[in-house]
């Protein structure tokens, strides 16, 4: 690690305390510690700003969105392990929106280094870039990234606290810190004596936190091993809180019916009809639509279906092929890109032989279990909501906007989540339901979203399209050109989180593509950016989702070409670039009993990508069923660097793994008359519990920094797929998703 | 117009229009919120609660229709006191975001009670209307045949 990185993390570590001097890169009003968000009750402590202690015990700040991923739990345990608690004896909170839970690791992922090779300047560099998160204030859950954010900032938190209350006790024993020890959420005293830490928080917080040392892995109680999931019991017994099960004294329920022309105006309406329809209190008008608060939230959705509305055009065209046109046209501009530009990309080499394909993916919707909700009440001079959201400071930021109020007045509840896959770190749910409440003065209003209104009007994940030209000799292949043309999520997202849409390098736009471990003399990627206004977002694995399908195919065909085993070629250009990655590619080959041959009514196919720092290779197979393909099996090989639960990784692989598998096999949102056609989960669905595949998962440790676990194993999935229909139809498939080519068992 | 339904063994009375969905009584009128709204429309299964025993999606059945006794997943067990289908959920770790899964259970509750030694076969025919967007299905599989040996066990 970077001087710099420990100089920054010591400044957070000694929370109050000055470090002096100043830093290079001017950095030193970075290294100001946020202060400390949670104002404790009478006899309750906040130790720092993820730990309080109080007469009923610990509890622990998990401020990231759990959204399915087991955040919260890992997130507890890493605190867990240095304070000597047990994650059954601790109450765990999402805490306010605050500077202090600011995304350090967010900002690095932004870095246009590949990750696999960074140098030790850019690993320094993307420390630094980490601490700006405070002044962009970040506080996102996304990107994969709550590990390696939290993987040392919470032992420290949690070792800080153990040691401050150990130094009450000792003060108040008279004894050397030394002397003492901890367990089980309290100091133990040379004697026996147990003093609960309830009964030092008082006098902890009076004392300046000393230095600390991290155990190492060797001594771990809680890392390492799979802990039962602190929001199972909950999620087990329908108590867990959504956002949509958040209930108070006299609240009424909205819904909402918005141009779905995206991003048109309403140019009239009429709603005399939905203003007498039963259990209807009112109905509120926005230039883009209305909102019905009723009884409940059946009677408002049928109030909001029987208003007349002319709605107004939206800014991109109105039919998929003039979509559609806007990247072919993308590509005839100035790359936006070149983030991989390795020798001459330009000139096929002598003797090469010379391969070439295009390649497309749809728009595909996030379609969340719980659709997108809010609940918000608004007293005049101040407003409360309720929000299941990725990115609390900026949620605050335009409830208070939409409330005409300052965000001070605003108190933000980040409640679980019913999935999240990107579509929670945007905006628009949570400012809605601020704008119904400042219409209902004193009224709690819960505003829920319909499935269809939920389904159109999404952030999309965007439509994108590919060019590659390779070549291949001597069996290895001497050139990869590609081209990526499709919108900017990062322009779009940024202006809607910021207010700003930064220049320069996309990295998300070739993302999975560009920085892929394959040591190839000829590489180059390029990312044209189309300009295109249709709404898209960040949807998990995010631009990995699409070029993973173009690189990894691609590769796939060069295999093909050369006179190559798959699985070999990977590995033959893997070895070179990064060893996590010939590691995961040559243990998927072990689990799965690769031999290159496959049965006959039998496919195999494998697929690899390189996302959010960790790799992962990924083996599946398909059977003929009386001529429907079936994917019958699933083998995946990730490699975190450090497994800080197996369990909870394990779960997240496979479902990452489904989740891109379903896009694969059925996801498409298309445009008609500038309108999603896609209403419901019969127009979008996914893989259901008969369809998935029989999964065998290894985490592997060997990379050395700590990866991702939410997203990386989305990308290799529809690879892997269409790689193994290939093998067992002999049809390439170069378009998603493949229900329109091929035919799948349902 | 007033209707009273009996729920988890308590009767309620409540005053709608005769069509709103069961779904909704539960959560908007009732307060349990346990039944989750996933489509309106039958999709996903993640209104799944019981009349009379049987499995159904409750956005679709209206509050004059309701022919029988609800049970919810209140009903079916609480965290101190948990079924043994539940039991199952939280020993194979099963939830992830959790939303569908009072849904699954519901479902899987009612296979169990009609079929008790379920093969993989009954387990795809009955669950495959229930959607999880985040892939917990070989859990839900593995906690179905867990929880189908432990009820057998139990006699």
């Amino acid at each position: 690690m970077s001087r710099i990185g420990k100089i920054a993390r010591r400044t957070f570590l000694v929370g109050s305390l000055a470090v002096a001097g100043g830093v290079a890169f001017g950095i030193y009003k970075l290294r100001e510690t946020p202060p400390n968000p949670l104002s404790p009750g009478e006899g309750a402590a906040a130790l720092n700003s993820f730990v309080i202690v109080d007469g009923d015990g610990v509890t622990l700040v998990a401020p990231k969105a759990e959204m399915g991923q087991g955040v919260h739990t890992t997130w507890a345990a890493l605190i867990a392990e240095e304070l000597d608690v047990e994650l059954a004896d601790v109450t765990l909170i999402h805490g306010p929106p605050a500077k202090a839970y600011f995304n350090s690791s967010l900002m690095a992922e932004g870095l246009p280094n590949k990750g696999y090779d960074a140098s030790s300047f850019a690993h320094m560099l993307g420390e630094v870039m980490g601490q700006a998160g405070k002044f962009l204030n970040l506080q996102v859950t996304g990107g994969s990234t709550s590990m390696t954010d939290g993987y040392e900032r919470m032992r420290v938190a949690g070792a800080t606290a153990r040691e401050t209350l150990k130094e009450a006790a000792a003060q108040r024993l008279g004894v050397s810190r030394a002397d003492l020890t901890t367990e089980a959420g309290q100091v133990i005293a040379p004697d026996g004596t147990a003093i609960p830490y309830a009964e030092l928080a008082m006098a902890a917080a009076e004392i300046d936190p000393p230095h600390v040392e991290l155990r190492p892995p060797s001594r771990w109680r809680l890392l390492g091993k799979t802990q039962p999931r602190v929001d199972m019991l909950g999620k087990a017994t329908g108590t867990a809180e959504f956002a949509i099960d958040v209930r108070r004294e006299s609240m009424k329920f909205a819904t909402l019916r918005i141009n779905p022309k995206l991003g048109g105006t309403m140019i009239s309406a009429d709603t005399s009809a939905a203003e007498g329809m039963p259990g209807v209190e009112k109905v509120i008008r926005f230039e883009n639509g209305i909102a019905v608060v009723a009884r409940n939230t059946w009677l408002a959705i049928q109030a909001a279906e029987a208003a007349e509305i002319e709605w107004g055009a939206a800014p991109y065209p109105p039919e998929m092929d003039g979509i559609l046109a806007t990247l072919d046209a993308a590509f005839q501009a100035e790359p936006n890109s070149t983030l991989r530009d390795d020798g001459d990309a330009d000139t096929l080499p002598a003797g090469a032989t010379e391969v070439t394909a295009e390649y497309d993916t749809p728009f595909l919707a996030h379609s969340t279990m719980e659709p997108m909700n809010a609940t918000a009440l608004f007293t005049g001079d101040a407003l409360e909501v309720w929000s299941g959201n990725q990115a609390p400071i900026f949620t605050r930021r335009v409830c208070a906007e939409a409330a005409g109020l300052d965000e001070d007045a605003v108190t933000l509840h980040t409640t679980l989540m019913g999935g999240g896959f990107g579509r929670r770190g945007e905006l628009d749910f949570s400012r809605y339901a601020a704008m119904v409440a400042r219409e209902m003065p004193d009224v709690p209003v819960q505003v829920t979203w319909s499935r269809e209104e939920d389904m159109r009007h999404d952030f999309y994940r965007p439509a994108t399209k590919a060019r590659f030209r390779g070549a291949v000799q001597d069996g290895k292949a001497v050139l990869i050109d590609g081209a990526i043309a499709g919108p900017s999520i990062t322009q779009q997202a940024m202006g809607r989180w910021l207010g700003l849409s930064p220049g320069g390098p996309d990295k998300g736009h070739v993302d999975g593509a560009f920085n892929q471990p394959y040591a190839v003399p000829n590489f180059r990627i390029r990312g044209h950016l189309a300009d295109l206004d249709v709404p898209i977002g960040f949807w998990r694995s995010v631009g990995a989702s699409h070029n993973a399908f173009y690189l990894d195919s691609f590769m796939d065909e060069l295999a093909l070409a050369a006179g190559r085993d798959p699985l070999d070629f990977r590995l033959a250009h893997a070895r070179d670039a990064f060893a996590p990655a010939a590691a995961v590619l040559e243990r998927v080959g072990e689990m799965s009993g690769w031999t290159g041959q496959t049965a006959e009514g039998i496919g195999r196919g494998v697929g690899f990508c390189y996302a959010f720092g960790t790799p992962v290779a990924m083996v599946i197979e398909v059977a003929d069923e009386d001529g429907a393909i079936r994917i019958a099996k699933a083998w995946i090989a990730a490699d975190l660097g450090t497994a800080l639960d197996p369990g909870n990784l394990e779960a997240q692989m496979t479902g990452g793994m489904i989740y891109g598998l379903s896009a694969a096999v059925m996801g498409e949102i298309t445009f008609s008359d500038g309108e999603v056609q896609q209403r419901n989960f019969p127009d979008y669905d996914a893989l259901r519990i008969h369809t998935v595949p029989e999964t065998a998962v290894a985490i592997l440790e060997t990379n050395p920094h700590m990866g991702g676990a939410g997203e990386p194993s989305t990308p290799p999935a529809a690879p892997a797929l269409a790689n193994a229909i290939f093998d067992l139809t002999g049809t390439r498939a170069r378009s998603l998703p493949l229900n329109k080519q091929f035919t799948f068992v349902i | 117009m007033s209707t009273t339904l009996t729920i988890n063994g308590t009767a309620h009375t409540v005053d709608l229009p005769e069509n709103v969905p069961l779904l909704w009584v539960l959560r908007d009128e009732i307060g349990l919120t346990g039944t989750k709204f996933g489509c309106g429309v039958a999709a996903c299964g993640a209104c799944t609660v019981h009349i009379d025993g049987e499995a159904v999606r409750s956005c679709q059945v209206a509050l004059a229709d309701v022919w029988g006794e609800v049970t919810t997943i209140e009903g079916v067990g609480t965290p101190d006191s948990l079924s043994a289908v539940q039991e199952a959920w939280v020993e194979h770790q099963v939830a992830q975001c959790g939303y569908c899964q009072s849904g699954q259970i519901m479902q899987a509750a009612a296979l169990l009670a009609q079929t008790p030694q379920p093969t993989d076969e009954d387990i795809d025919i009955a669950m495959q209307g229930n959607l999880c967007r985040c892939g917990t299905y070989p859990r839900i599989r593995a906690a179905i045949h867990t929880a189908a040996a432990k009820l057998t066990e139990e006699g």
